[in-house]
């Protein structure tokens, strides 16, 4: 599609929004608007018309900008671009935005940063570099113009994609000057705008990427398309960690389409011209396994062994003042048990990768959270150099922290390798693959005890988690036997600073079964233990929960997300009966949210949860439109696990393969969700200015409210995931 | 010999009669806008039209579309115009990662060309097959209700 075509897509939106008469929010920019390229990776050599490595200008005046980060749904494929625009001052609705060049950050030494898009971090850890490098760009270009002119740089200012020189009147676009810029040594890096100076970044913007994940031209990694192009399926070991003992490929060498059987250690796959053919190979052939001592595991043993474990030794992971001897005096302890499962993220996209393996050359193209550890992976699969590494990225459908590790790239490669095709081969996990040969959210279990005052003030938190580590499974070490994703929630990033004593203890504490991370990681379990305990605590000391939450923090963003909570929700509002309202306040991933969620108890005994009010201070953002799209989300994505979400174990091998056993929550049972931020801005403690993450803040605080809210309507606690777990009718009866 | 006509388009493909009509759409016809996601008609993201309905292309053996009319994703815009249902979508800046959105769009489209004043119950009952793990379902209702001028 030409750019024209896609450009009027969005000019014939605004067109007809004017003649229904209504306003059409967010297309605030008259005219045509900023969109993704069509090709979504840069080209691996430097562009004749770049500033710098970030930002080209084309000769009719098309800016392209590098987006380090990856999108798969949480927008900063239209929020760094922004960011860059912002400083670089050009004509955002001449802006086209390009992935960075993974191939170019290995050569250039990390140019781009680490390429890493985990963590809520795409905005909160990479703004620095990213608005630097369009101050940089622009200042070149003030430079370029000012020596032209030959008139100070500091009498010239960049607007809307030309260098103006105001005394003088004249003006000379961005694209007219590429050429001088690029050759402009700056004697000094220009400062980069604090966020009260922003014009642009802040308000509210259209997606980059709506129009072509609108109209079905939007490139995933599934969708590639090379000449000569094979497609492969393959089956794990079912039980993770066992071996091929043999496979039987008679049956199907000869059918049609089939060009390879291919075995690995660990696995069998079917290569075909057609993916449909290699699937359907595959599904035929019989291998023996060797699952080795963990095919006698399954979930009861877990489940078990993890309840068991509460008891110690564990780890001493926060220790303030002395909670140990205030529970053991006090009149008044509050002690309850949780447990979570082990959970599949279940991208939509299922894992998949491209490879064109040559003796000098690996071309991949996929849609990677990690592109520049993929690739680096790659050369040490490969044996080439890691510039010899060409990373194609492309949009990740779904992410939730899958596709960080690479395991569907590893998999292309040694079947490319194993079978000697050098032709490009795709390789693609079923969807059963993808949730049986996944890396899972950590199974955890938890006991929580509260000591309160006779005047129902909360004087010591007591906690014992046992929960997997992502740092064991995935090889790194932990000395200390501490892992900081497990204690998400509970340890030191918690959203309350005024209760006196505080302990927690862990034992972390792995199967066989790989776990890594997951959408909010610890706070994914964590938060819906801490935060229904909190309610537990509230009522037991005869306290409004929103009341009660207050009275331990004072915390600045603390306080503006539970005033903005209880001004939304109407908090404190009396319901009917069988319908009840729950509260939740986290931190996660360097923001803080808090949602309040309505439910109704139908008669049957079903929970419908009707409404999710949900308030959040990130401190600073770009994209309000965005954000509030992250929440809305996040809400959801967290409601589908506390749901439904379980993957279970037998005979070492996990049993859930497809959506008809692990359910998802669909748009009829989907709440509307209420979202509001509650910005509180400032800086850090290096007195830089602060900035939260929202992709994982928004899914923390989601079960707890919608338990503490079942809580409210039916005096039923829920201290075990997922509801779908528990008789429903129990709850009607109470 | 199958034949298959796609967005007006007739193609005669030697393929088996039992190939599912999304692996012929996607590899043997080349539009990449349908999407796979389960294989078993749970998840919706391969929902195309046939004869107007949505139907779930992983389940459809192509011989069951042969002599029908199929509608994809690509097969929407006329005169590169964008149909009303992927102006909302744009409008409502629905997709986050968009994998299930050709799916959800294919089945907005047929909801709105049999009810064209859908309530919530309609439009419940049509989304209902389409799985989105973003949680765009607010939007997707938002959307819905804009195209059919309701918004």
């Amino acid at each position: 599609m030409t750019r024209h075509e896609k450009l009027s897509r969005r000019e014939f939106v605004i067109s007809a929004a004017t003649a229904t008469g209504g306003l059409l929010v967010g297309l605030t920019v008259p005219g045509y608007a900023a969109e993704f390229a069509d090709q979504t990776w840069a080209a691996d050599s430097a562009d004749p018309r770049e500033v710098n490595a970030w930002v080209a200008i084309e000769p009719d005046e098309t800016v392209i900008l590098r987006c380090p980060m990856a999108e798969m749904g949480q927008g900063t494929g239209s929020g760094l671009p922004m960011l860059l625009a912002e400083e670089l001052e050009c004509d955002w609705s001449k802006v086209k935005v390009e992935f960075s060049s993974v191939n170019r950050n290995i050569r250039e030494h990390n140019i781009y940063g680490d390429q890493l898009t985990a963590g809520s971090r795409g905005i909160r850890t990479s703004w620095p570099y990213v608005q630097q490098a369009g101050a940089s760009a622009r200042a070149r270009l003030i430079q370029a113009a000012a020596m032209k002119w030959n008139v100070p740089a500091k009498d010239c200012s960049a607007v809307q994609g030309k260098v103006v020189h105001k005394a003088s009147g004249r003006s000379l676009s961005f694209g007219a000057l590429v050429a001088d810029a690029a050759k402009v040594k700056l004697a000094a890096e220009p400062a980069i705008k604090t966020p009260d100076q922003f014009k642009f970044a802040g308000t509210r913007q259209p997606r980059l990427d709506s129009p072509a994940k609108s109209d079905g031209s939007a490139k995933f990694g599934i969708d590639t398309r090379e000449k000569g192009q094979l497609f492969a399926s393959i089956m794990s070991c079912p039980v993770f960690g066992g071996k091929l003992v043999s496979v039987d490929d008679s049956a199907v060498k000869n059918r049609r389409g089939i060009s390879h059987v291919v075995k690995l250690d660990d696995a069998v796959a079917v290569v075909a011209d057609n993916y449909w053919r290699a699937n359907e190979a595959l599904k035929l052939l019989k291998p023996v396994w060797d699952g080795g001592a963990a095919a006698h595991t399954d979930s009861a043993q877990f489940n078990k062994a993890y309840r068991d474990a509460l008891d110690g030794p564990l780890v001493t992971a926060r220790n303030d003042g002395d909670a140990r001897s205030v529970i053991a005096k006090s009149q008044h302890v509050v002690t309850a048990e949780y447990e979570t499962p082990l959970l599949a993220h279940a991208t939509m996209e299922p894992c998949n990768a491209t490879v064109h393996l040559t003796k000098d050359r690996l071309d991949i193209w996929m849609g990677s959270q990690s592109a520049l550890s993929n690739a680096e992976m790659a050369a040490e699969e490969t044996g080439l150099k890691p510039e010899q590494i060409y990373f194609h990225q492309m949009y990740l459908g779904g992410g939730f922290g899958r596709r960080t590790f690479g395991d569907e790239l590893r998999h292309a490669i040694r079947v490319a390798k194993a079978g000697n095709i050098d032709v490009p081969l795709q390789l693609l996990w079923s969807r059963e693959q993808d949730m049986r040969a996944d890396r899972y959210r950590p199974q955890s279990a938890i006991r929580l005890k509260g000591a309160l005052s006779p005047d129902g003030k909360l004087e010591a938190l007591y906690i014992q988690s046992v929960c997997g580590s992502i740092a064991m499974s995935t090889g790194r070490k932990v000395p200390d036997g501490i892992d900081g994703t497990a204690l998400e929630g509970i340890g030191p990033s918690v959203p309350y600073n005024k209760v006196p004593n505080w302990y927690t203890g862990q034992m972390l504490k792995n199967t066989h079964v790989p776990v890594a991370y997951w959408r909010a990681v610890g706070g994914s379990q964590n938060c819906f233990y801490l935060e229904s305990f909190i309610d537990e605590l509230a009522h037991a000391a005869g306290r409004d929960p929103l009341e009660f939450r207050r009275s331990l923090t004072d915390r600045v963003d603390s306080v503006a997300v539970l005033n903005k909570l209880e001004q939304i929700s109407g908090w404190g509002k009396p319901m009917p009966a069988g319908r009840g309202r729950g509260l939740s306040l986290v931190e996660n991933h360097g923001a803080v949210g808090g949602q309040v969620a309505e439910v109704t108890i139908q008669a049957n005994g079903a929970v419908k949860v009707d409404r999710i009010y949900a308030a959040t201070d990130a401190y600073h953002v770009v994209n309000p439109n965005l954000v509030d799209a992250q929440i809305e989300g996040g809400a959801i994505f967290a409601m589908a696990a506390m749901m439904y979400g379980e993957i279970t174990v037998k005979n070492g091998a996990v049993v859930q393969g497809n959506f008809n056993d692990y359910r998802m929550l669909r748009l009829p049972d989907a709440p509307d969700v209420v979202t509001a931020l509650a910005l509180t801005g400032g800086k850090d403690k290096d007195g830089k200015p602060k900035w939260g993450g929202v992709g994982e803040c928004s899914v923390a605080p989601t079960a707890a409210a919608i338990a503490n809210a079942i809580f409210a309507a039916s005096g039923k606690r829920i201290r075990s995931l997922p509801l779908k777990n528990i008789r429903l009718t129990e709850l009607a009866s109470l | 010999m199958i034949t298959l006509k796609v967005n007006g388009e007739t193609h005669s493909l030697d393929i088996e009669k039992e190939m599912p009509l999304l692996w012929a759409i996607r590899t043997e016809i080349g539009l990449t806008g349908t999407k796979y996601g389960c294989g078993i008609a749970q998840c919706g993201a391969c929902t195309v039209l046939v004869d107007g309905k949505a139907v779930r292309s992983c389940s459809l053996p192509v011989a069951n579309a042969e002599g029908k009319e199929i509608t994809t994703i690509e097969g929407l815009s006329h005169n590169g115009t964008l149909n009303k249902v992927q102006q909302a979508w744009i409008a409502e800046d629905v997709p986050q990662c968009g994998y299930c959105q050709s799916g959800q769009v294919m089945a907005a489209t047929a909801l709105l060309n049999r009810t064209p004043n859908p309530d919530e119950s309609d439009i419940d009952a049509a989304m209902a097959g389409n799985i989105c793990r973003c949680g765009t379902y607010v939007r997707i209702r938002r959307a819905i209700k804009r195209a059919a001028g309701k918004a």
